[in-house]
């Protein structure tokens, strides 16, 4: 008797538990449906503020975030063979090239990867680089990021805007500290330097490929040479 | 147990950050700054309302045995489809509190709450009872986040021009203080927490100290 109760017991608990999973389940694919069409806006509209940053609107016409060409990871770009392939934007005024907009890893932060988003002229000048995440101290080597600069009138990182590649030399995209053309505060020299190198080497990168980036057919995939 | 009780067991006597200690690891990690901490404990509030009052309306179905993966069903779906609508509706206000709404899965009060408060009563109690827990966190959160701030760097409020456009971060310190880096970094939220903790129970031995002395005087008369 007391076993048949027990089995009935756990047969309704059972019930219940599964009852209770499959309502909440259903509200939550319900909330994901709803809201789907208002997140996918705001992360475009977001990726076009974040390119905003370094590239100003007035520069281009065509539709960025679908004229891209994803290029297979690279050194020039801070990435190991296993990492993500990279998208690279490109900008285009009146069906002439504009401008490159790609990410770039600095892997050798204070604290790890440093994230950047840089744009490059089709003249290989420097339009602009902002970082887009990092590990750094906070209050010591997070003046990489202008919003935490306390230099707010002048961030650290808007040294580079406007440099072409050809005016300083591969050589020079350095911190002063090690013989390069670019500010670094005393104290909190690693990051300054990870991001300085990076820059170059993402500079270099635009250079060398500049015409078979722009080429390319849009969305389709830039291997690494000899393959 | 009135409403008035329920607040102050929440925002004083039971404490969730000073006296209960729970749901530290979010309280720690994100009260760098002030504005940081009080967003999410602001966040917290609002999650902690909403599934006391979920769970204390549907007390009466959950079987005894099941109760814990059952709340934690409702817990974690509730932050989910909070998640997803702040994301939809109010995207300014997630670009702020966005990467601390997952955290309050994660934070031990507001089970805590549920299982100890929410499951034994109606759902306009429990759900204030969560709110008032809320606020609790909010006053010791803000506290904290103040102080580390205000010792690391001499600056308050900073990060507010993300929650209030046109304002910004109020220099406290002289411009040239260095700054004191400790008590950003994760050791320096242990000593300030251990300091709050300290205050607090002084504060409350001193009523306690006074109550004993007064009730004497009142005696005779």
């Amino acid at each position: 008797m007391t076993e048949q109760n027990a089995a009935r017991v756990s047969l309704r608990t059972a019930a219940i538990l599964t009852l209770f999973t499959v309502l909440f389940t259903t509200l939550m694919a319900a909330t994901y449906q709803a809201t789907k069409p208002a997140i996918e806006a705001s992360a475009e509209a977001e990726k076009l503020k974040l390119v905003g940053e370094v590239l100003p609107a007035p520069l281009y016409d065509n539709a960025l975030l679908a004229d891209y060409v994803d290029v297979a990871p690279r050194a020039e770009l801070g990435l190991a063979a296993q990492d993500d392939t990279v998208r690279v934007l490109r900008a285009r005024r009146a069906g002439a090239p504009a401008a490159l907009v790609f990410e770039a890893v600095a892997p050798d932060g204070y604290g790890g990867k440093i994230r950047l988003i840089i744009a490059v002229g089709a003249d290989n000048r420097l339009i602009g680089v902002r970082v887009v995440s990092h590990k750094e101290t906070p209050g010591l080597g997070d003046y990489i990021d202008p919003k935490k600069d306390r230099n707010k009138s002048a961030p650290w990182i808007r040294q580079f805007d406007a440099t072409g590649f050809g005016e300083v030399p591969i050589a020079g995209w350095k911190v002063k500290k090690d013989g390069g053309r670019f500010d670094a505060r005393a104290g909190a020299t690693i990051s300054a330097r990870a991001v300085t190198n990076a820059v170059g080497r993402a500079l270099q990168f635009a250079a060398d490929h500049r015409d078979k980036l722009y080429a390319l057919p849009a969305q389709s995939v830039m291997e690494k040479e000899g393959q | 147990m009135n409403y008035r009780e329920i607040a102050h067991n929440g925002v004083w006597k039971q404490n969730t950050s000073l006296v209960q200690l729970l749901g530290l690891c979010p309280l720690l990690a994100v009260s760098t700054t002030f504005v940081n901490g009080v967003s999410l404990a602001i966040a917290t509030i609002f999650v902690m309302a909403l599934a006391s009052g979920v769970v204390a309306s549907v007390r009466s179905f959950i079987p005894r045995e099941i109760r814990i993966p059952v709340f934690i069903l409702i817990i974690a779906a509730l932050v989910t489809m909070v998640d997803l609508a702040m994301n939809a509706w109010l995207h300014e206000l997630y670009l702020v509190l966005g990467i601390f709404i997952p955290l309050i899965v994660v934070n031990c009060i507001v089970l805590a709450r549920v299982e100890a408060f929410a499951a034994k009563n109606t759902p306009l109690v429990a759900a204030w009872d969560g709110a008032m827990m809320g606020v609790g966190m909010v006053a010791a959160i803000a506290v904290l986040g103040g102080l580390r701030e205000l010792i690391g760097t001499g600056l308050l409020f900073s990060g507010i021009e993300m929650v209030i456009p046109g304002t910004r971060a109020l220099q406290v310190l002289p411009a040239d203080y260095p700054g004191f880096l400790v008590a950003i970094l994760p050791p320096g939220a242990f000593l300030v927490l251990g300091f709050l903790i300290a205050g607090r129970n002084w504060l409350d031995a001193r009523a306690a100290q006074r109550a004993r002395l007064a009730v004497p005087a009142q005696a005779p008369a």
